[in-house]
């Protein structure tokens, strides 16, 4: 069991570090990278769905003064690899999915490269299209895995027996939306090749791994990765959709090798964000829970029918939070995918826990009711033991604390009975409980050094906005026993060394681990009185790991919920959360990311929702006028709280991870707030006001 | 086609040709390389390209640069007077009002706007009396901020720190 480190700067309520450079927008993101007369690239996209090119006409194009290039399947570069269907584009004449890029523009100003890139004609020979999912699709396939590789179905005893005797049993069918991440900057990079430099492909890129996008890009290109330079000091937001590279990356990168010495800007419009930048797939999760007279559960079993892209399989683990939140000796957990003719799938804040934290968490409010039963109880009653998938104990759990901290500073004890109204407004209040596994990755190093009388940190990991050019000093001063201020941390270039991808919660606890490797190594080398120079590197493989234990961390949210008897609208005037992430390394970017995540939520639970249309095969609200997020006025009284969590075996700064526990289950607090209020049970998000307004009482 | 324009831009005098289809968030951007006012949708739709227009909040997406010969627009950056943080800039420091940081200088530009247009006694949506002065509550000021996105969700510490930056005490 390591020995946590002693928080001095682990713990402070810093100011970000980045702060004066954001508020200023002086803070450079990729297409502001400054260079030298900067081209300008524009994707053309497939206008049908399914489909093969059969003419490519550049005529309108060919000559156009401040032209520089118009790449298509016909005249862009072979690709080392194809073997990433999403990323080798314009290699054949193939249309997988309506929007896949089947050109690129460069010219020498943004405008002109979208006059051209509208000029560009191409007709198709079109194939029937199949892109509508269906709880039966003909072709469900049981994948090999699912996501972060887990099973794809588990099973204990036999759900369908316990479900014949049990108490009280509740079975239905909940549907989550197709979601877009939609981070407010667009996927974008400025690419460079300089075919005699050293490093002859440079990529100041969007992107929440440095190092990986690298060995994406060294992968299709058959280049060597000490070839290329990724950049990437500042994100404006990822939430998983710029944690593995798309199309829009190989683009730049092309585009730049067709004008060697000519940097490239190529940004993805709003609108091609929801063809080309992956996305939630649109899960349905029929539900089966059994529970005897006392309200513990018999059986609990979640089948899970979602789809992928035909060209490109993503499964989304939603059935995985089923496999351990629950004590129940009867289980099961299945996933199913439907292949079909749309836009790749992909990671989006906590892939698997958001979606399948929706229907499990509406189920058990259901079963509560079914059981005349408290839910917070109910839940409390469900308390595991043991970790229910891996039979390990547990590194630390405290949902239930978490559970009564939250209904104490809710107020649930007083909360007003079902139907409650007041004047017009018929009032809820809903609980969820919210969960998220905590992941450290396993190849990240670190580099600390002696300058100057100051220590520098160098790793070449991503600040989404989570706060990590101020959080990793944090850590970096703690082992190295020094003030905080006397740490400069350098990150987001893979000049730096190789980090880990800024996803699943990891970041902190994957670069922590190996900056405090680092930082110890640098000390038992060189003392407390180091020369000018010294320098030591650490490895995350280095520093003590457990494998005993199963490690999450855990979370409860409150949800109130006004709706108008008359017009069905919907209002939550207070959001309540209590986690238990371990601890916490900075209380004001901690709050800001758990705030940040239950606000998504409640946009999850309120307005998002890609609306496919499966006659042209494409989503038709694509653009922030239509596809609507949580925005300032839908946020009243939010509040996110934490409690004191020490657990010696996740890592050495005794972190859980909280990027991602804040979206999972808020949707599930607001759906139950609805019923409460309305004693309508909306089973598929969101929960808009048509889904409420017939039956009003 | 081409034309030749004058701008102030945060302070100042700036000459440039522009397309007459260069919006002015792209002359900003990427002919005088200004990175302030950010590009998030292009369509009015987001908020992140505010500056201030001849003083008032302006979406720069919106605006054909040609049409805005001779205007003053200050954007985040110039309001940093000499590198000193505006007082709505250090509010949302203090208040941690932002993440990733690419919305952020549409919406410091934006509540600069919401300050002089309550100064200004202009209601909203949200005004309880249209005729009385409005007051800078939270559902007042987000209400007048629900125009500019933050996907990061920093809502519940935006609204704080434009009521501190303009003497409210949340």
């Amino acid at each position: 069991m390591p020995e946590l480190l002693d928080p001095r700067a682990i713990g402070a309520d810093l100011a970000r570090r980045d702060g004066a450079a954001k508020v200023r927008g002086t803070a450079t993101y990729a297409f502001e990278t400054p260079v030298e007369r900067p081209a300008f690239a524009q994707i053309v996209q497939a206008s049908v769905p399914l489909g093969r090119i059969t003419t490519v006409d550049t005529s309108a194009v060919d000559g156009l003064p401040g032209v520089l290039a118009v790449l298509t399947a016909t005249t862009a570069e072979r690709l080392a690899s194809d073997e990433d269907r999403e990323l080798a584009v314009l290699q054949d004449d193939e249309v997988a999915f309506r929007g896949q890029p089947v050109g690129v523009v460069v010219a020498e100003t943004s405008e002109l490269a979208r006059q051209a890139a509208d000029l560009l004609r191409f007709t198709y020979a079109e194939r029937t299209h199949d892109s509508e999912l269906t709880v039966d699709h003909p072709e469900l396939y049981a994948p090999e895995k699912v996501n972060a590789g887990h099973p794809t179905d588990t099973a204990d005893g036999d759900v369908a027996a316990a479900m014949a005797t049990a108490h009280a049993t509740v079975e239905q069918t909940y549907a989550t939306a197709m979601y877009h991440n939609n981070p407010l900057e667009p996927h974008a990079t400025t690419a460079l090749w300089e075919p005699a430099a050293e490093v002859p492909l440079t990529l100041w890129d969007s992107t929440q791994g440095v190092h990986p996008a690298r060995a994406a890009v060294a992968k299709v290109f058959g280049l060597d990765e000490e070839r290329i330079r990724v950049v990437c000091p500042y994100v404006g937001g990822g939430f998983g959709s710029k944690g593995t590279p798309h199309a829009n990356l190989v683009l730049a990168a092309m585009a730049a090798r067709a004008l060697p010495g000519r940097p490239v800007r190529l940004a993805l419009t709003r609108q091609q964000m929801f063809f080309l930048a992956g996305y939630r797939t649109p899960t349905i999760q029929r539900m089966q829970l059994a529970a005897d007279r006392t309200g513990r559960l018999q059986a609990i079993a979640i089948d899970v029918v979602e789809q992928t892209s035909r060209i490109k399989e993503f499964a989304e683990q939603t059935g995985v939070p089923t496999r351990m939140m629950y004590a129940s000796p009867n289980r099961r957990t299945t996933h199913r995918v439907a292949p079909l003719d749309v836009p790749v799938p992909s990671w989006m804040r906590a892939p698997g826990e958001c979606p399948g934290m929706f229907g499990p968490e509406v189920a058990l409010d259901e079963l509560a009711e079914a059981l005349g039963m408290d839910p917070v109880e109910l839940r409390i009653r469900n308390e595991p033991e043991t970790d229910p998938d891996s039979g390990k104990p547990w590194s630390s759990r405290n949902l239930v604390a978490c559970l009564r901290e939250g209904a104490q500073r809710f107020g649930w004890a007083e909360r007003p009975p079902a139907g409650h109204r007041d004047g017009d407004w018929l009032v809820g209040t809903g609980v969820a409980s919210s969960v998220y596994p905590t992941m450290r990755q396993a190849t990240s190093t670190a580099t600390v050094r002696f300058e100057a009388g100051r220590y520098a940190v160098e790793i070449g990991a991503a600040d989404l906005g989570t706060g990590a050019w101020t959080v990793l000093p944090q850590i970096a001063a703690d082992a190295l026993d020094v003030p905080v201020d006397d740490v400069e941390v350098r990150i987001g270039d893979t000049r730096y060394p190789t980090a880990s991808v800024a996803g699943g919660s990891s970041g902190t606890n994957t670069w922590g681990s190996a900056i405090v490797v680092a930082a110890d190594a640098f000390r038992e080398k060189f003392g407390g009185a180091p020369s000018d120079g010294d320098e030591v590197s650490g490895d995350v493989d280095q520093a003590a790991k457990d494998s005993d234990h199963a490690a999450y961390a855990f979370g409860a949210q409150f949800a109130e919920v006004r709706v108008h008897a008359d017009t069905g609208e919907l209002r939550v005037p207070r959001l309540y959360g209590v986690f238990a992430a371990g601890r916490i390394v900075n209380p004001r970017t901690a709050r800001s990311q758990l705030i940040g995540g239950m606000t998504m939520g409640l946009s999850m639970a309120l307005h998002e929702n890609s609306v496919w249309d499966p006659r042209i095969g494409q989503v038709v609200n694509h653009d922030l006028a239509e596809y609507h997020i949580a925005v300032n006025a839908d946020v009243a009284d939010m509040q996110a709280h934490w409690l004191d969590e020490h657990d010696p075996f996740v890592n050495v700064m005794g972190s859980k991870g909280i990027g991602e526990i804040g979206i999972t289950g808020t949707a599930a607090a607001v759906v139950n707030a609805v019923h409460r209020a309305t004693g309508i049970r909306v089973r598929d998000l969101p929960v808009t006001l048509d889904k409420v307004l017939a039956g009003l009482p | 086609m081409d034309a030749e324009i004058s701008l102030t831009v945060d302070g100042e005098p700036r000459r440039l040709t522009v397309d007459t289809r260069t919006t002015l968030l792209d002359a900003l951007r990427e002919r005088l390389g200004n990175p302030s006012p950010k590009k998030g949708c292009d369509h009015g739709q987001c908020g992140a390209c505010t500056v201030l227009l001849d003083g008032d909040r302006a979406l720069s997406c919106l605006a054909l640069a040609v049409a805005h010969d001779g205007a003053e627009i200050t954007t985040a950056d110039g309001l940093a007077v000499g590198g000193e943080l505006h007082p709505v800039q250090q509010a949302f420091v203090d208040r941690d009002a932002f993440q990733c940081g690419y919305c952020t200088p549409g919406q410091i530009c934006s509540a600069v706007g919401v300050l002089d247009e309550v100064r200004r006694g202009w209601p909203s949506a949200a005004t309880p009396d249209l005729g009385a002065e409005p007051e800078l509550s939270h559902a007042e000021v987000a209400e007048r901020m629900s125009g500019n996105l933050c996907r990061c969700a920093a809502y519940v510490n935006i609204v704080p720190a434009v009521q501190q930056a303009g003497g409210v005490t949340a």
